[in-house]
């Protein structure tokens, strides 16, 4: 076998129930999708080699949470505000169901004020979202959370649209750091 | 403007060996120039006229560009035109004729070579007023040098006229970033001669002098983290002094330059450490469940100056740099970082953000009044000049990143610039010896 990473579809259809916006094969629509299967609720990953660069596509295919990466902060703050929870959870939730799996949380400033504090501001951020994590029974070692302070912007510009971008942490999977 | 009226040094014990600053070797010699502009100057300048130095033609109008444009550049003085006249250290001043062009002072001197084959620049410093001689000095140098001659005796001149040490033989360190690069450069104090310490493909931040100016302390991400390294810039060795887990940065040098204030994110958010310049177990100097960082010593050691977000916003608290409970230093507005006490001890320089806009601010510290220096909107990095008269700092121009010099009165401005790209993270050196 080529690649080892196999996921039930079931899991699958359970990871975007999670999202609250997924859809359902038979098309009726409307109804919430019922799971028989023993293992619901649990996205089963076998990875035989996490450091592979191929993810499963529960954590990239757009439909799932698991594809939403970026949590994103106010001026000068570093709690997560409540509606990021759902995206934090639905990471946790993978996590602890799939041990294997490690995670590089990457915290962001906006560029203006001191480096230093910006750096210290955007390790806050990559902690904050570790620690929702680790109380949602994550093991702390499968989270590093580091901070780029505002050195490495993901919007260049220099205005309240890049700046809003930039306050922002990042949820990076083994294999995408 | 009276003069103080010094005795004439002995010229001989004044000769300073510039040719060891020579063997200084930093790597490649850096393509990018920084240019000053200056806005702004002092309220009282001295008028004072620098005579073409005599001798060899060429290099003696190199030499006497040198010491015009430092003491130009200071804003403190006003150089009254000398139509051209030649005059060497042992010429016969007409004290009247000086006097009548507008002169309080006048240098002449000259530029000759020593026996070794070095150059030798003599000068001799006049109170035209006084028809005084106010001194004089003789630097031996190695042609290249030549500036560097220039510049002490600018220092020499601005000393002896305003009373306070000259910083013209300084320099300042800096982060060049060009299109993917960092480079960690070291300019003289016009911007001129600048070398490149250190290139890396990922951020370089807060360089920080160590008191003898030998070496250079620097956070650079090159693994991928914050990772706190001594550089020795005559050898370019470098030393990891701090990598821990989490972040390692902010490091600043304590006054004997035995150990370094450092922030560490190993036991949680960010907190104030000190360990050893050569590394070794870091001791915990601060504790509080949110942000502290950006430590800086008090000249006299006993102070560790630092931002902290414990109340709420972050604001610059000391601590003594034994431990024990901070004391909040900045009440007014909701962001004040980046504390920068004043080598004299007098003042203390940090970045306030007043209605979004981040200004350089001053306190003095006996009376803790706030002035803000700065008419900007993105100033970051403040470093204080040895002499504590002026402050350069990072700002932004047109979207570029420029060095820009404020003096700590807030009258005299320069702007320094680079036009290949982004100049930061300023740090101005100490006195030479």
């Amino acid at each position: 076998m080529k690649n080892s990473i196999k996921i039930s579809l079931a899991s699958v259809a359970v990871a975007l129930a999670l999202t609250g916006c997924g859809t359902t094969g038979d098309g009726e629509g409307g109804a919430p999708v019922e799971n028989r299967d023993p293992n619901a609720g649990v996205a089963r990953v076998d990875v035989a080699d996490a450091k592979g660069t191929k993810l499963p596509a529960v954590l990239t295919d757009p439909k799932s949470i698991l594809s939403k990466r970026s949590i994103y902060f106010a001026l000068d703050r570093y709690d997560v505000s409540e509606q990021y929870r759902a995206l934090v959870n639905a990471h946790a939730k993978f996590l602890v169901e799939n041990r294997q799996f490690k995670i590089l949380i990457q915290g962001n400033t906006d560029e203006r004020g001191s480096r230093e504090y910006n750096l210290s501001l955007g390790q806050k951020r990559a902690d904050g979202v570790k620690q929702m994590m680790v109380l949602l029974g994550v093991r702390e070692d499968q989270i590093e959370s580091v901070s780029l302070g505002e050195e490495k912007p993901k919007a260049e510009g220099h205005g309240e649209e890049a700046w809003a971008e930039n306050r922002r942490a990042d949820i990076l999977y083994v294999g995408e750091f | 403007m009276p003069l103080k009226n010094m005795n004439l040094p002995n010229t001989r014990r004044l000769a300073t060996r510039l040719v060891a600053t020579a063997l200084l070797c930093w790597g490649s010699l850096a393509q990018a120039q920084l240019s000053i502009e200056i806005t702004g100057a002092g309220a009282n300048q001295i008028p004072v006229a620098i005579a073409d130095f005599g001798g060899d033609a060429g290099s003696g109008r190199a030499l006497t560009t040198v010491v015009r444009g430092d003491l130009e550049r200071s804003g403190l003085f006003k150089l009254v035109d000398t139509g051209g006249a030649a005059l060497t250290e042992s010429s016969p001043i007409d004290f009247g004729a000086w006097k009548a062009r507008g002169a309080d002072a006048l240098s002449a001197g000259s530029l000759g070579r020593s026996p070794d084959g070095r150059m030798e620049a003599r000068f001799r410093l006049y109170d035209v007023n006084r028809q005084s001689n106010l001194g004089g000095a003789a630097y031996l140098t190695a042609t290249p040098q030549l500036r560097a001659a220039g510049h002490r005796i600018a220092d020499y001149i601005y000393e002896k006229l305003t009373g306070e040490r000259g910083v013209f033989s300084t320099r300042i360190a800096y982060v060049l970033k060009s299109g993917g690069r960092y480079e960690l450069q070291i300019a003289d104090s016009d911007g001129q001669n600048a070398q490149t310490a250190l290139v890396s493909r990922e951020p370089i931040i807060s360089p920080a002098w160590s008191p003898d100016g030998s070496r250079i302390a620097y956070v650079s991400f090159e693994n991928k983290k914050p990772i706190i390294f001594v550089h020795s810039l005559a050898t370019g060795k470098r030393q990891v002094v701090a990598n821990f887990k989490g972040s390692n940065s902010a490091p600043a040098w304590s006054p004997d330059g035995s150990r370094l204030a450092i922030v560490l994110t190993k036991d949680g958010s960010s907190q104030v450490y000190t360990i050893g310049a050569g590394g070794g177990s870091p001791m915990r100097l601060t504790s509080s469940a949110g942000i502290d960082t950006e430590p800086q010593f008090s000249p006299d050691g006993a102070y560790v100056y630092f931002t902290s977000d414990r109340g709420g916003s972050p604001q610059i608290y000391r601590v003594s740099a034994s431990g024990g409970s901070p004391e909040r230093v900045t009440f007014e507005g909701s962001y004040n970082v980046s504390p920068r006490p004043s080598p004299d001890g007098k003042s203390l320089a940090f970045i306030a953000r007043r209605e979004g806009r981040f200004q350089l601010a001053i306190m003095d510290l006996s009376s803790r009044q706030v002035q803000v220096l700065s008419d900007s909107y993105k100033d970051e990095s403040p470093s204080f000049a040895p002499n504590s008269r002026m402050i350069v700092l990072a700002t932004e121009v047109g979207g570029r990143g420029v060095l820009s010099a404020v003096s700590a009165d807030g009258r005299i401005k320069q702007r320094l610039s680079v036009a290949a790209g982004d100049v930061r993270e300023p740090a101005w050196g100490p006195f030479t010896k």
